[in-house]
């Protein structure tokens, strides 16, 4: 007999929405047909601060199908107290409310909307009101908001911000440390840039109930903040997110579009679309610029005998956004003396917000970049001098981790690159015109879970459904339900439905955060379990009772449609049978999976992580300096994989989004007007096909029942963390230029003799 | 904002209240004839999108820099965001939807899926329409010139390497 074909955990299964996302049935937020529709376009504020003294609609009224111009004069009610205003992902300081008031607290701040019958009157429109402002002296210049840097107060703080945690005396062992650096690093303000746009369709469903297709990475955290904002029972507000376009952490909290859609549509008691451009995308959210002044101490082996860092990093007038971005290197390395301080500076721009691997990304990619400078300092191989300056534990906080293979990381990953061919000397590797350099660099990142609930539904056919409110940003959370569905119930993949991105599903917190795997699939499990339980339950009443013996369904094997006895393999029943031997029509369970559940232990004393090692090879101009990423491997250690091919995706994305970090990616801001300069994908450019060639991921063997229940740390942020340093390392070596400010634009390689 | 400029308030309006005429327009969308009328500062892109409810060719900056709006006019592959769909009288338009549909996948469609060349999805259309463009030019003879010939089409999730898989495998497939 054949081995049964068990779809589970660990299968390559392919996308099981690719056949709707390859032939463009994939509903996206602008793309649900709602009769009577109208579309909104905002007009953004010219100035960067002050206020709107007048506004004249009346050209933009005379165009013809233009049903309304919404501004802070006419907008329908909203709540008055910013606690209203909070959404599950709120910072402390008052949340942007557009059309509030005359105020205009950024460049680019929607200050009106125009509602026509169709897009283009609504664009032609817009381009007609004229709006006279009163403008004050403004700041969007991140070097003159140091000035004002501060750190906020304890309840000013955001709750997810960790303070650094000094160990030792940092500043006596510099002072003695034979071995010295010191050095300001830098990261570029980015731009998310999802390549769907912010979108949201508000379909009026009459007596103020609304279904809102909203682009965003949580449906229950709009549908919440809809009705707190705009005074509206949350039973009347459904929001669907079905597919997402892309978020990478712009759609964590609602965006402005979701506002004024939702109350365009209360104001004309009918269906409203608004969709930002791509140039309005760039006046939301974006990542954080960043100054980091790190200070390495080392003896001559290697040994760092002292870490000094204080960043800063910008964030709005109105909300405080902040980053963990000195922690991650106290927490990475084995030194007896750590120290770290961190402020923000507020500039009149909208506040910045997470983008994948919100503080690590940048703080790792830039303190990766000084380890690397130490290394050669003590003439130690950079893979070398992180072996030497290993941690067993999490050294800032002094714990054990739930599990760390880096070290397998580190190795398997120079293998695969052939690290050992490397030639130690900077520039001492060529062909032809071009220098090539091998660069390596650590990324770390968190394994969090959250509170989610999952149903799971089956039919007397054996169909099954699993539904959670979470969302799948092309991560492949519906995947990851089917198969986590699949390996519980021995279901085939065909038979399983998964449905997620309603706010009628059961309750599940925003996607993000590397957190959804894990989260979501723990509940699908825990539904499935307890399905489980009341099939084992009915085949009790099957005619002679095959499963006889069997105490739990702990003693069952689910595979091809029936339940298995372990112990007598010849003794099965199917799940069909049982329920209708049990009179069951359907089994419909919902449960929830939570923070300390079955073999989790306290969350506070262990750390749990992810890691990788990236390697990276780099091929550089002589003449012009312009550099070309070759070769990428991505060794990382994250638990176990649900899905090796979608988990590959998934690095492969984040290695992507570093390397335009590291080389291309910069959002420039006009001082005197207050406007980004650059805000579209001709200018600011994400990288391409031609920008990337090949790279290898690799999953080192990681088993850690302890950190999630299914053991599964996540991966939509880990592939980006380290990618930028390792680029920036590659072109060291390639070059003997070290830059310490990312993105290494040519023009940077060109201010620096070799 | 500029001072350079100044209106002529009344003219403005005069202009801004004038009704845009429709014209008539003929388009085989898919294989299937269509008479339309059409405003003539719509777009091939909207015009498909919001009128014809044909919503799989996607809108990603509507200026012709990020190639998610590709479709195939007569075979070659342009950007429907840059077209004015009243220059298209006559053309036939091929779209994601008429490329092939579930159950009945075009070779690239289903090396799309089996290469996980994509992960939000939203680029893919334009991809793969890109990808047929490419592939009916004839120029794209290695992996270095799928890349290069494929970069107006931009995929934020980074899914380049596995498109490139994508594509080479249905371009051996179609040879």
């Amino acid at each position: 007999m054949n081995a049964p074909h068990k779809v589970g955990i660990g299968t390559p299964l392919a996308r099981v929405d690719g056949a709707d996302k390859v032939t463009g049935r994939a509903k996206y937020a602008a793309e649900y047909a709602v009769p009577g529709l109208l579309y909104g376009v905002a007009v953004p504020a010219r100035i960067a601060k002050g206020r709107i003294a007048s506004i004249d609609a009346a050209a933009a009224r005379a165009v013809p199908g233009v049903v309304e111009v919404m501004t802070h004069e006419n907008r329908p009610k909203q709540a008055w107290l910013d606690h209203s205003w909070k959404d599950e992902l709120s910072i402390p300081g008052d949340p942007f409310k557009a059309l509030h008031d005359d105020r205009i607290l950024f460049a680019g701040q929607p200050i009106a909307l125009v509602i026509a019958e169709t897009f283009e009157a609504a664009r032609f429109a817009a381009s007609l009101v004229e709006i006279d402002y009163e403008a004050e002296a403004h700041n969007v210049d991140f070097d003159t908001s140091l000035g004002e840097k501060f750190l906020p107060a304890k309840g000013m703080r955001r709750n997810t911000y960790h303070p650094p945690k000094a160990r030792g005396d940092a500043g006596t062992a510099f002072d003695a440390a034979a071995l010295k650096l010191s050095g300001e690093y830098r990261l570029a303000t980015e731009h998310h840039n999802p390549m769907e746009m912010h979108a949201s369709t508000v379909e009026w469903r009459g007596d103020g109930k609304i279904t809102v297709y909203d682009k965003v990475q949580g449906s229950q955290n709009t549908q919440a903040y809809l009705a707190g904002a705009f005074k509206l029972s949350k039973k009347d507000v459904r929001v669907v997110n079905a597919y997402v376009g892309g978020g990478f952490g712009s759609g964590l909290r609602p965006q402005w579009q979701v506002q004024l859609a939702t109350m365009g549509a209360i104001l004309l008691e009918r269906s409203v679309r608004v969709v930002m451009t791509r140039q309005q995308m760039f006046y939301h959210a974006h990542r954080p610029e960043c100054t980091y002044e790190i200070r390495l101490g080392a003896e001559h082996t290697g040994k760092l005998t002292s870490i000094y860092g204080d960043a800063t990093t910008s964030t709005s007038r109105f909300e405080n956004n902040m980053e963990d971005i000195v922690t991650w290197g106290m927490m990475n390395y084995d030194c007896p003396n750590a120290e770290g301080h961190y402020t923000i500076a507020p500039r009149d721009t909208y506040t910045s917000a997470d983008m994948r691997a919100p503080g690590a990304a940048t703080g790792m990619a830039l303190f990766e970049i000084a380890i690397d400078e130490m290394a050669y300092e003590a003439k130690v191989d950079p893979l070398e001098f992180r072996m030497v300056n290993y941690s067993e534990t999490e050294a800032m906080n002094q714990v054990p981790f739930t599990s760390k293979a880096l070290r397998e990381a580190y190795r398997e990953g120079a293998e695969r690159f052939g690290w050992s061919e490397r030639a130690p000397e900077p520039r001492s590797m060529k062909e032809g015109r071009e220098l090539i350099g091998w660069g390596v660099a650590t990324g770390m990142w968190d394994a969090q879970f959250s509170k989610t609930s999952a149903r799971a539904r089956l039919s007397a056919n054996g169909d099954l459904e699993v539904a959670s409110a979470s969302s799948d940003i092309g991560t492949g959370t519906y995947t990851v339900m089917t198969q986590v569905a699949a390996d519980t119930l021995g279901l085939s993949p065909d038979r399983i439905t998964a449905r997620l991105g309603d706010s009628d599903l059961p309750a599940a917190p925003v996607e993000g955060g590397s957190w959804a795997a894990a989260s979501t699939g723990a509940a699908v499990q825990l539904a499935c379990r307890s399905v489980a339980e009341k099939l084992f339950k009915a085949a009790d009443e099957v005619e002679d009772r095959p499963l006889w013996g069997a105490k739990s369904i702990d003693d069952l094997d689910f595979v091809d449609g029936e339940m298995v006895l372990k112990s007598d393999p010849t003794k099965r029943v199917s799940l069909t049978d049982a329920m209708r031997a049990g009179g069951l029509d359907v089994i419909e369970v919902e449960e929830t999976a939570k923070p300390g559940l079955s073999d989790m232990v306290s969350m506070a004393r262990k750390a749990r992580n992810t890691h990788s090692a990236v390697f990276v090879e780099v091929r550089v101009d002589e003449e012009l300096d312009q550099v070309r990423v070759t070769r990428v491997v991505n060794a990382v250690a994250a638990g176990r994989i649900i899905n090796p091919r979608t988990a590959r995706s998934q690095i492969l994305g984040g290695v992507v989004m570093g390397i335009g970090m590291a080389l291309h990616e910069e959002t420039f801001i006009d001082r005197a007007l207050g406007r980004w300069m650059n805000h579209n994908y001709a200018e600011y450019h994400v990288p391409a096909h031609a920008d990337v060639e090949d790279i290898d991921v690799i999953f080192v063997d990681e088993p850690d029942p302890e950190v999630t229940p299914l053991g599964v740390k996540g991966l939509g942020e880990i592939g980006i963390v380290g990618t930028a340093a390792a680029v920036a390392n590659a072109i060291y070596h390639a070059t003997g230029k070290r830059i310490r400010s990312l993105p290494i634009t040519i023009d940077k390689l060109l201010e620096v003799a070799p | 904002m500029n001072d350079a400029v100044t209106i002529d308030r009344a003219a403005a309006l005069r202009v801004a209240a004038s009704p845009i005429a429709t014209l008539p327009l003929s388009l085989t969308i898919n294989g299937e004839a269509r008479t339309l009328e059409v405003e003539p500062w719509t777009t091939l892109l909207d015009l498909l999108r919001d009128k014809l409810d044909l919503t799989g060719t996607k809108k990603g900056c509507d200026h012709g820099q990020c190639g998610a709006c590709t479709v195939l006019i007569d075979g070659r592959r342009i950007n429907s965001c840059l077209k004015l769909a009243v220059t298209l009288d006559g053309a036939e338009v091929t779209t994601i939807e008429g490329l092939g549909q579930p159950g009945e996948l075009h070779p690239l469609q289903a090396a799309f899926i089996e290469h996980d060349a994509f992960q939000c999805g939203y680029c893919t259309p334009g991809q793969i329409c890109s990808a047929q463009g490419l592939i009916n030019e004839g120029h794209a003879k290695d992996r270095q010139d799928v890349r290069e010939q494929m970069s107006g089409n931009l995929c934020r999730c980074g899914a380049y390497t596995n498109i490139a898989d994508a594509v080479l495998d249905a371009m051996e497939k179609q040879a």
